[in-house]
């Protein structure tokens, strides 16, 4: 009970942040605007696939950079006070919801502009809709634990590529490959199952940073 | 067991029963494998070897974290870094059969895909550890990452290549398990496959342990210096 309000204190503590700054939000909503507006210069509107695969990999690098400061802007001292009155596993817990909904602004707003710039090859956009926020919490996720460790390390941005890259080509595989759907009236085959698989590793992840961030926490 | 030398033998009889009796014995013709189908005693060895190799070392990674020791670390980096060997090897052997018989040595293959994201995974994993000066805090993010990596890794090297359509045996559409080659295996062949396994990755431990023991001595040299 006392965790739980912890948490929810901790996640106001972000959002406050959020809306008072408002720097790093419309922070990345000008790094999306930008990305999909050279994309659009550079392609025009291009066909499904490579549609498909440009999202994903926009996403992708959104999410970097939305999530890579969550742990950035928290200073030594900061670190410190937040040890002294929550528990690591609230911590992590409150910065995984934070970076969550971070990640599921960002990309609805994404889906939007690629919509309006690179025209609209969905059949089906309720289910791609779906799936984009689905994709954007597994990313968030993911990329909020390896965050956390290469907080710890320097050189944050570089090094969360290089650690963040291989360990999310799966999922991305298995988004790019499920959002077929939502370009073509045929069912696929499996596809619940896949789905199910990507819940499942959201979930892997969870349990893991978890499990993990107290050993990372303490200096 | 580190020093022990039966396992070693052992090791070393089962790889020269490998390279005698793999290429010596008669093969079943299946398909377009011809011949090549003996690079089965090889080739998916190592990626046996690899396994069990990231495992022990993620094994160690935990105890790492249950119990801080310069030892658990070096454990863990070794079998890491073997694994990488192994994998590797396992890469340049599947190119070079896939060359003969699918015609190309890459073809984007899901088990392609996977064996390449686990050796990025593992590159990683070392430039992080090399990024960290401090020696206490390299082996605990190194153990962190090291677990999280590879709770991440194997569901997917183990899931994903069954559930798409794949070259390789046990994808969907195919027979046989993956790793394998399930009941289709040649009783002549399975005769020599599984020592085969046993001798490589008892080989790959042997080379672990080499590592492990002149790591040992390196730091016991920078404790008394």
């Amino acid at each position: 009970m006392n965790s739980l309000k912890i948490i929810s204190a901790l996640f106001k503590k972000d959002l406050l942040l959020e809306i008072r700054q408002q720097y790093s939000f419309y922070g990345v909503l000008l790094y999306v605007a930008s990305t999909i507006f050279v994309l659009f210069l550079a392609m025009g509107q291009p066909e499904d696939a490579v549609w498909n695969g440009l999202f994903w990999m926009i996403q992708l690098f959104v999410c970097v950079n939305a999530v890579a400061k969550s742990f950035l802007q928290e200073s030594k001292g900061k670190m410190l006070y937040f040890y002294s009155i929550a528990g690591p596993r609230d911590f992590i817990l409150s910065k995984l919801l934070f970076n969550a909904l971070l990640m599921l602004v960002m990309s609805l707003l994404s889906l939007a502009l690629f919509t309006i710039l690179m025209g609209n090859p969905l059949r089906n956009p309720l289910q791609f809709v779906g799936l984009a926020t689905l994709g954007g919490i597994s990313l968030s996720l993911v990329f909020t634990f390896l965050a956390a460790i290469a907080a710890k390390a320097q050189q944050q941005a570089a090094l969360m590529a290089i650690l963040g890259f291989p360990i999310i080509i799966p999922q991305l595989l298995l988004l790019m490959k499920i959002s077929g759907i939502a370009f073509s009236s045929v069912i696929q085959a499996g596809l619940l199952q896949m789905c199910l698989l990507l819940v499942g590793l959201d979930f892997m992840v969870i349990v893991l940073s978890v499990i993990l961030f107290p050993f990372l926490w303490k200096d | 067991m580190i020093r022990q030398s039966w396992w070693k033998i052992l090791s070393v009889l089962l790889l020269l029963y490998t390279f005698s009796a793999g290429l010596l014995i008669k093969v079943p013709l299946i398909g377009n494998l011809y011949g090549t189908i003996r690079n089965l005693f090889f080739h998916v060895p190592m990626w046996f070897g690899m396994m069990v190799l990231f495992i022990v070392s993620v094994v160690y990674a935990v105890k790492y974290l249950i119990n801080p020791s310069v030892t658990n670390d070096i454990y863990s980096t070794a079998f890491a870094k073997t694994g990488m060997l192994y994998g590797i090897l396992g890469l340049i052997t599947g190119a070079i059969w896939a060359n003969y018989t699918w015609g190309e040595p890459w073809s984007n293959d899901p088990k392609q895909l996977g064996s390449a994201i686990a050796l990025l995974i593992y590159a990683a994993y070392f430039i992080l550890r090399n990024s960290i000066p401090d020696m206490d805090k390299r082996a605990r993010i190194g153990a962190v990452y090291n677990i999280f990596a590879c709770a991440m890794l194997f569901p997917t090297l183990w899931i994903i290549p069954r559930m798409v359509e794949s070259l390789h045996p046990g994808g969907q559409g195919v027979e046989g398990n993956p790793a394998m080659a399930g009941k289709d295996l040649d009783p002549n062949m399975r005769m020599v496959f599984w020592p085969a396994v046993l001798g490589w990755t008892l080989l790959g431990i042997w080379m672990t342990t080499l590592k492990i023991r002149f790591e040992l001595y390196r730091e016991k040299k920078l404790a008394h210096a």
